[in-house]
């Protein structure tokens, strides 16, 4: 195990107001750590030398539960690919480098402190129509609904995101289509999404500009920063999805959700 | 107060069938007048809330996550069990329940897993219902597996992140309650206190985690849906966040705190590699289908690469042990070996705490292709961590904790003993007596949200008149006082050492202590010093920032301070069973060949400690295990 | 029910009673427009009318190349089709799609600059080429110089060429003289020189925009994606050869000089 001297760019912000960067020194690193490790023991040093701790989103530290959060060196969840920033390592790095750690930024992800962002967006766009509506209890046995198993894989594929949102972070313009296409287009794929396709495409797509995204421009960089790999095809069919709801919504009318009653 | 923990009478199979019908409906007018506080959003959270609100009640969720999907439950790997049967391998609900308490080592309330079997079906329904994509056949139909040993293949999984997706399934279902208006979500919320107003559980406190503001909220009835306490050893395979501290609360204030010292141990986890590690991470057990473990003979190889060790050199501990089931030896059986080992300074690894995991035979048997395509993301996994190949040199593994049985007592109806308190997964104590069996978490999670609490919680509701306390009440000030004080006193210790050091240090002491093996002196040892630290943690630790923005520091100082006090009572627990069962092993009580040995005579009772208001003096409540359908006996792994 | 409202403030026109019946589809249509992937649409339709002529366009140019009659008479079919009605169909087909085109992606460029306020210290691309970040930049240059292209040829403000010298008769017809102003309008090192540059600019614009398109109307699968992209670099590449040649044949090698 070697040690690393690192030079780190570290964002500072409190809620509503303006932020700064802070050079910190994270000198002898085991290069075993984490990244969160490492920024676990800045922080304890930070708090020893009586300084203000950063403040990171994380929680199960295995890459499932989508809470880190960091944008290290430009790039979400940093160099390594389908990397989540608690699986990353930081022999990664090498002795000497100056790292540059900035939140996720966008404008649907405002900046709680430091480099916590708010991803509430991404609930409410899941309220929008992301669900199968199917009371408990009421549901036939799972045989009787026959899934190819290529459907069933390719379902799965999308149902891997995470949510965490590197795919907003790392889009030149916040767009957030990776993830509503991979949330729409697991349902929408399948048979038991079929019923409230058009609904639930048109309100996700609605709710995702209301939260002020960005608009995909076929980049791709989200499928390079994706911790999961989802595809950029999903984007496709949100795309074609899209196009059909809305044509069908013109022409013949799609019953939106009502609101509040039951 | 007696534990009542009603049980409906009748045949062990129709007592959930009886007890539907005979539990008190409520008609769907009256549901909307109910406010029903659901704290936790995981499997069982989500479940509840979003079920709760689909018959009409009004719910409020509260998670300290940013969102409800991020609970814990979402990194369970395995699958889900369930007695479908459609591998028509002679599975059924029945085989399920025995295989159920068996696995438990007889120390769950029978009738409560009966109804767990029961409802194992209804969950797969559910969950396919609601686009989970389970793994299926080329015809269309859902696909199973084995999982931890047993006869039949019954678990339901997708890909290696079951929890992941029925959890998202769960949180669908929420998010359309959510939508519709029942279900007020509460994220980065933290609860801090249970209130009781004349005996009562009727709402809680809770801390608004981006503007610290410290909020009450009242209700007809509390659910927990809290997850375990694993955090309480410092390193275990759960999320930084996880915490006692709901239930700790709740337990402070009347709810008897169960069997806590049951805790399962995973044998094959990625070894601890420095001080600053954070974490464990769990790699599926399957590896050992193929892994050969071992450890130097001789201290003198010790820091030696492993090719340079001859295999005369080798000591295959699990193999000479136990030759029938070798490598393949139980969970807490492998784990233990592996510490003895280790204990016996023959670890291998940073710190001497690992046991190698060699694959140089299966690989020269089968060819690596074959090994990479059973395995293959896991070794990507250890590689990662690591930095080392597990294809070019043996891996490198270590127990760590990974689930905790014990939880806070509840009747039948999932209530706790602090009346309209009810308990749900992981955070009760009901279902998997002294050791869980792999697959079984989320059954339990979701049998408890989606099917159980929607029947069980109307005969509580019914006693009661709707919002008949609100936040005026005395209690509620009260109660927001306690929480305010209690952050104000974490602020203004102003000490010297960090939370997390007390955590570490705490961590230590009771996985050295209290963990894969037990015994009196250490337990002793370790209820003398937990106090000691607790002290020093009130005196000397160091929270810094302010109560009202974002602080992460104050709130693991919150939960760290509730584990100082748990740690104590799961030490006494541990004291008190002089018997080894399930995840609980005292050194003292073992066949001479290791295996664990039962005293079911005089310790076939679940422990529900209750709070006296002295942490060195909590007070023992038994309920006593009957078996009607499944017949002790001893479990042979020779 | 039928929840209302809708982005645009025409709406509430077309759902006064003036047009009862059409306010539904109004409502939708405008709904779609405002939405971000309605935008996309657009522009990926409006993007493959304009590759369409784009090809067509210089497909006739290079007629330049087989000689005068070849060209003038190309000319002369383009003005005298559907009894000169064709030209105006589609002068005012791709006059709609160029405005729809460029007032579409600068409303998505606002948006998409809004969308990110504080942005990065460190700024890094993984995956992105030069050419599909600077696609507002290389669309705007490209307008300009349609502009300026239309007010040299079409409109046929400079050189003359709206004289008597660059008039010819075709089969008794009055018609322009299209080989001569092209040859002296590269003649001419300036305007070459721009419409070099424009075409770069194309060919950058092109490289990003005909693979984007298909993926924008939900074309592209796994399989075919790949052929795509591959096709919009061809183009590209054919666009500023095939186009380029003429100016540089003409400026550099004397061509028809």
């Amino acid at each position: 195990m070697s040690l690393l001297n690192l030079q780190l760019k570290v964002w500072r912000q409190n809620q509503g107001q303006p932020g700064h960067f802070q050079d910190i020194k994270a000198s002898q690193i085991p290069d075993h750590a984490s990244f969160l490790e490492m920024m676990d023991i800045v922080n304890e040093r930070l708090i020893k030398d009586g300084g203000d701790p950063v403040a990171f989103d994380h929680d199960c530290r295995e890459g499932i539960c989508g809470m880190c959060s960091m944008t290290i060196n430009g790039i979400a969840h940093g160099p390594e690919k389908a990397t989540t920033t608690c699986q990353l390592h930081m022999r990664k790095f090498r002795d000497g480098d100056t790292i540059w750690v900035e939140p996720f930024r966008a404008r649907a992800f405002p900046v709680v402190k430091d480099l916590m962002v708010d991803r509430g967006a991404f609930d409410r766009i899941q309220q929008a129509g992301g669900f199968v509506t199917v009371r408990t209890g009421a549901a036939p046995d799972a045989n009787s609904i026959l899934i190819g198993k290529e459907v069933a894989d390719a379902a799965m594929d999308a149902a891997a995101c995470i949510g965490c949102g590197a795919c907003v972070a790392s889009c030149k313009n916040a767009s957030a289509m990776l993830f509503v296409s991979a949330k729409a287009g697991q349902l929408n794929s399948l048979p038991q999404g079929q019923p409230e396709k058009d609904r639930r495409t048109l309100g996700m797509v609605r709710q995702m500009d209301k939260e002020g995204f960005g608009n995909c421009t076929n980049q791709y960089e989200c499928e390079a920063a994706c911790p999961k790999e989802i595809s950029v095809r999903w984007i496709t069919k949100l795309n074609r999805d899209y196009a059909l709801a809305s044509a069908k919504e013109a022409f013949v009318g799609v019953q939106e959700r009502a609101e509040g009653g039951d | 107060m007696s534990l009542d923990s009603k049980i409906p009478s009748g045949p062990m199979a129709l007592k959930w069938s009886k007890h539907k019908q005979d539990s008190k409906l409520i008609n769907p007018k009256n549901k909307r007048k109910y406010t029903v506080i659901v704290v936790g959003s995981g499997l069982a959270g989500s479940s509840a809330a979003a079920t709760l609100s689909e018959l009409g009640y009004q719910v409020k969720c509260f998670c300290f996550q940013d969102s409800p999907r991020r609970a814990h439950s979402i990194a369970a790997q395995g699958g889900i069990n369930a007695a479908k049967n459609y591998q028509n391998d002679g599975d059924s609900v029945h085989r399920l329940f025995y295989d159920t308490v068996k696995g438990g080592d007889f120390r769950a309330r029978e009738s409560n897993v009966h109804r767990l079997a029961e409802e194992s079906v209804n969950i797969i329904d559910q969950c396919a219902a609601q686009g989970v994509p389970f793994a299926r056949e080329y015809g269309g139909g859902l696909a199973n597996r084995s999982f931890g040993g047993a006869q039949v293949s019954r678990t339901f999984y997708a890909r290696g992140q079951t929890g992941q997706q029925l959890l998202l399934g769960a949180y669908s279902a929420l998010n359309k309650e959510v939508a519709r208006g029942g279900v007020e979500m509460h994220t980065r919320s933290e609860m801090l206190e249970v209130v009781v107003v004349d005996g009562h559980a009727k709402g809680i406190v809770t801390r608004d985690l981006t503007t610290g503001k410290i909020e009450a909220h009242a209700g007809d009835t509390v659910l927990l849906c809290t997850g375990g306490y694993g955090n309480v050893f410092y390193l275990s395979t759960n999320a930084m966040g996880c915490n006692v501290t709901a239930t700790w609360r709740a337990h402070r204030k009347g709810a008897y705190f169960a069997n806590p010292c049951y805790t399962q141990i995973h044998p094959t986890c990625i070894p601890v590699s420095g001080d600053y590690q954070s974490k464990l991470t769990l790699m599926s057990e399957s590896l050992r289908n193929d892994g050969r473990i071992w450890v130097p003979k001789n201290n003198k190889d010790i820091g030696k690469a492993a090719s340079q060790i001859p295999e005369a050199d080798r000591d295959y501990f699990l193999e000479r042990k136990y030759p029938s089931f070798g490598n393949l030896a139980p969970r807490d059986i492998s784990s233990r070996a592996a510490k003895e080992a280790c204990d016996a300074g023959l670890g291998v690894g940073p710190g001497g705490r690992g046991v190698y995991l060699d694959f140089a035979e299966a690989i020269g048997q089968f060819g690596q292709k074959t090994i990479a395509e059973r395995y293959g993301n896991l070794f990507e996994m250890y590689e990662k961590i690591t930095g080392e190949s597990g294809y070019k040199q043996p891996m490198r593994i270590y127990p760590a904790v990974h689930y905790t049985m014990g939880g806070l007592w509840v009747d039948y109806n999932l209530m706790s003993s602090l009346p309209g308190l009810h308990v749900l997964g992981e955070a009760n104590f009901s279902d998997h007596g002294a050791n869980r069996l792999g697959a079984s978490a989320l059954m339990q999670g979701l049998a408890d949200g989606y099917f159980v609490i929607p029947t069980t919680v109307a005969p509580y509701l019914v006693t009661q008149t709707p919002g008949s306390v609100t936040t005026e009440h005395p209690e509620f000030q009260k109660a927001l006082e306690d929480a305010r004080g209690r952050t104000n006193r974490l602020l203004n210790v102003k000490g010297k050492r960090s939370v997390d050091s007390f955590h570490r240090e705490l961590g230590l002491l009771v996985w050295d202590k209290c963990g894969m093996a037990r015994d009196k002196a250490g337990l002793s040892e370790a209820l003398r010093r937990i106090p000691e630290l607790r002290e020093e943690f009130w005196s000397n630790v160091n929270v810094t920032g302010s109560g009202s923005t974002a602080n992460p520091e104050l709130e693991k100082a919150g939960r760290v301070a509730d584990f100082m006090e748990f740690a104590e009572l799961l030490c006494y627990d541990a004291m008190d069973r002089k018997e080894s069962c399930g995840g609980h092993f005292r050194t003292e009580h073992q066949y001479p060949d290791g295996e664990a040995k039962r005293d079911d005579e005089n310790y076939c009772y679940a422990a529900a400690w209750e709070y006296t208001g002295d942490l060195s003096k909590p007070k023992l409540n038994k309920e006593q295990l009957t078996f009607e359908e499944v017949h002790l006996s001893v479990r042979s792994y020779k | 029910m039928k929840k209302a409202g809708a982005a645009c403030g025409a709406v509430a026109y077309c759902q006064s009673e003036l047009f009862p019946l059409m306010s539904a589809v109004f409502d939708s249509l405008f709904r779609f427009y405002a939405s971000s992937i309605g935008k996309k649409i657009l522009v990926a339709l409006t993007g493959a009318m304009l590759v369409i002529f784009v090809l067509g366009h210089m497909i006739g140019n290079l007629l330049v190349f087989v000689g005068p009659d070849a060209i003038n008479e190309y000319g002369h079919l383009l003005q005298t089709a559907l009894h000169g009605g064709g030209v105006w169909i589609a002068r005012l087909g791709l006059l709609a799609a160029v405005v729809v085109h460029v007032i579409a992606t600068i409303h998505l460029t606002k948006q998409n600059r809004a969308a990110r306020v504080d942005g990065y210290g460190k700024v890094a691309s993984q995956v992105s080429s030069k050419s599909s970040r600077t696609m507002i930049w290389s669309g705007l240059t490209i307008l300009a110089f349609i502009i300026y292209h239309l007010l040299h040829f079409t409109a046929r403000l400079w050189h003359g060429f709206g004289g008597a010298a660059y008039e010819i008769q075709i089969d008794g017809h009055k018609a322009h003289n299209v080989y001569k102003m092209v040859i002296d309008g590269f003649s001419w090192a300036p305007a070459s020189i721009f419409y070099v540059i424009a075409m770069l600019l194309l060919s950058s614009h092109l490289s990003h925009g005909v693979s984007s398109l298909f993926q924008t109307l939900g074309l592209s699968t796994h399989r075919s994606e790949p052929l795509f992209k591959k096709l919009g670099y061809a183009f590209a590449l054919l666009v500023v050869i095939g186009n380029c040649s003429i100016p540089i044949s003409i400026l550099v090698f004397g061509y028809g000089r």
